[in-house]
């Protein structure tokens, strides 16, 4: 059953098209790995989906994109509770100048889902699915930027389904990790597909062959092709794709 | 072309495995070239020359892992080495059956064989020139050649049928031709197995450009059958 289901999606940044009629189902508790060379409009549709395109001035799209089958473009979402549904991830772990604690503890503040004191709860069971419990259970009290880009990046996970988000969105999550960060947090996604919808944006292909249950390839703003990934990576239907996957074009 | 280093790595990893491929052909009708000419030396030289033909084998497979773990191939890139890795077993084992030949040369040891050799160097012929063209049609990555190379198993099939009769004829006739007949039966059976492998190497043809792997099945694969 998919999640999400994008239908003939168009977006431009003023006069200059970035996606051009992107049909595409993302289904729910799997994961669903973006590939693309540069520029061709990952990130774009990436934030198409939470409607934080909606801040660029300029910007505008046509089409839709149901989410459980209601359109978050409709005129009446509420995009903050959209957000809160569809979380993000990005490039650079982002955490806040604060403690741990109230990192992980930001979202449910914000949108009040929580008591104060019914907050440690939250935070521990968040900083638990990222695995990362142990690690940090005796020093929440310290400055999150202390903790080591690995282990900020999976603070940025547990703070971003602290909000007990539907979707997940990742935008390059690992290029700023070390591999073996980078494994850890592989191995986090796939833990978290149980509960989640989860797209990601990479560059690094044997990332998306490992982690990913489907891929889709963006070329120029269009989606070429998608499919299982193990399908994708061992016989792909498009020449383009063979091409770039291949690393004969790009 | 911006994987140059991984394009030569490649078509290297191809003409090595092509190397083995002419070894492994020659190898089959010399085997029955040698079988009918009585030669112990030359048996005993063709079996010492399947270690090179393993070697070689090993080494295409050491290659073969070397450009996955450090070039990552994706797609057809991946299907072409899985195709080499798979390919270079095969024809170890019809070099096998070649040596296998060559043994049984020795086995039936110097002295006339009970008849002139007709079907048999037939059989190892029509091997040959089924593996050549099976190994054109990967290199060509020609579909449509693989497809039609394993319906002329049935020819080798038929010649073994004829062989088998005949020597059990022999040995009906006259007893005392037991062994050798039974030593020349296993030849033919040899040259029935080779030509089976072929068949296999015609199917990682066609995964290899398709990325499907189906059966040619021998029987179905001829219409007028
Ligand atoms: N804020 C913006 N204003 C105008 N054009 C933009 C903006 N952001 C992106 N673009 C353009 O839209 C196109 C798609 O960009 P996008 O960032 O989505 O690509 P991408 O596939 O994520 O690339 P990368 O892999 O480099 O992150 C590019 O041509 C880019 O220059
Ligand atoms: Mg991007």
């Amino acid at each position: 059953m998919e999640k999400i289901s994008v239908q003939q999606l168009n977006f431009f940044y003023g006069a200059k098209q970035a996606l051009s009629d992107i049909s595409l189902d993302i289904e729910d508790r799997k994961i669903t790995a973006l590939i693309g060379p540069s520029g061709c409009g990952k990130s774009t549709f990436l934030r198409c989906l939470n409607r934080m395109n909606d801040t660029i001035p300029g910007t505008r799209v046509t089409g839709q994109i149901l989410l459980d089958g209601e359109n978050i473009y409709a005129p009446d979402t509420d995009v903050i509770g959209l957000r809160s549904r569809v979380g993000m991830v990005f490039q650079r772990p982002n955490p806040f100048p604060q403690s741990i604690f109230d990192n992980v503890a930001f979202g449910p503040r914000v949108l009040h889902t929580h008591r104060e004191n019914g907050l440690a709860p939250v935070v521990e069971a968040s900083l638990q699915q990222v695995g990362l419990w142990d690690e940090v259970k005796d020093i929440l009290r310290q400055d999150a930027l202390r903790l080591s880009l690995g282990q900020q990046q999976r603070l940025c996970i547990a703070r971003a389904i602290a909000v007990k988000p539907e979707v997940i969105l990742m935008d390059e999550p690992c290029s700023a990790l070390d591999p073996i960060a980078t494994l850890e947090v592989e191995e986090l996604m796939r833990i978290l597909r149980a509960n989640f919808c989860i797209v990601i944006v990479t560059h690094n292909m044997q990332q998306a062959a490992r982690v990913s249950d489907r891929t889709g390839f963006f070329w120029l703003g269009k989606l070429v092709e998608t499919d299982a990934t193990e399908t994708m990576f061992t016989r792909p239907s498009n020449k383009l794709t063979e091409d770039y996957i291949t690393g004969r074009a790009g | 072309m911006p994987r140059k280093t991984f394009e030569l790595e490649l078509a290297q990893l191809e003409t090595e495995m092509l190397t083995m491929a002419a070894q492994v052909e020659n190898a089959l009708t010399e085997a029955v070239d040698i079988l009918e000419r009585r030669d112990m030396d030359a048996a005993r030289a063709l079996i010492a020359r399947d270690h090179d033909i393993n070697a070689q084998r090993f080494a295409i497979e050491a290659q073969c892992l070397v450009v996955v773990a450090t070039q990552q191939p994706m797609a057809s890139d991946l299907r072409v080495v899985a195709a080499i890795l798979f390919n270079v077993n095969e024809l170890e084992r019809i070099g096998d059956y070649a040596k296998g030949i060559a043994k049984i040369n020795l086995l039936i040891g110097p002295g006339p064989l009970l008849k002139p050799l007709v079907d048999i160097p037939r059989m190892a012929e029509l091997t040959r020139s089924m593996l050549h063209r099976a190994i054109d049609a990967f290199v060509r990555r020609d579909v449509a050649l693989a497809r039609v190379i394993p319906a002329e198993d049935d020819q080798v099939d038929a010649l073994f049928e004829q062989v088998n009769h005949d020597l059990i004829q022999m040995i009906i006739a006259d007893p005392s031709v037991t062994r050798q007949a039974n030593l020349l039966t296993w030849a033919a059976h040899n040259l029935e197995r080779a030509a089976d492998r072929v068949t296999n190497l015609c199917e990682r043809v066609i995964f290899t450009v398709t990325g499907e792997l189906i059966e040619l099945d021998t029987d179905e694969a001829s219409p007028l059958e």
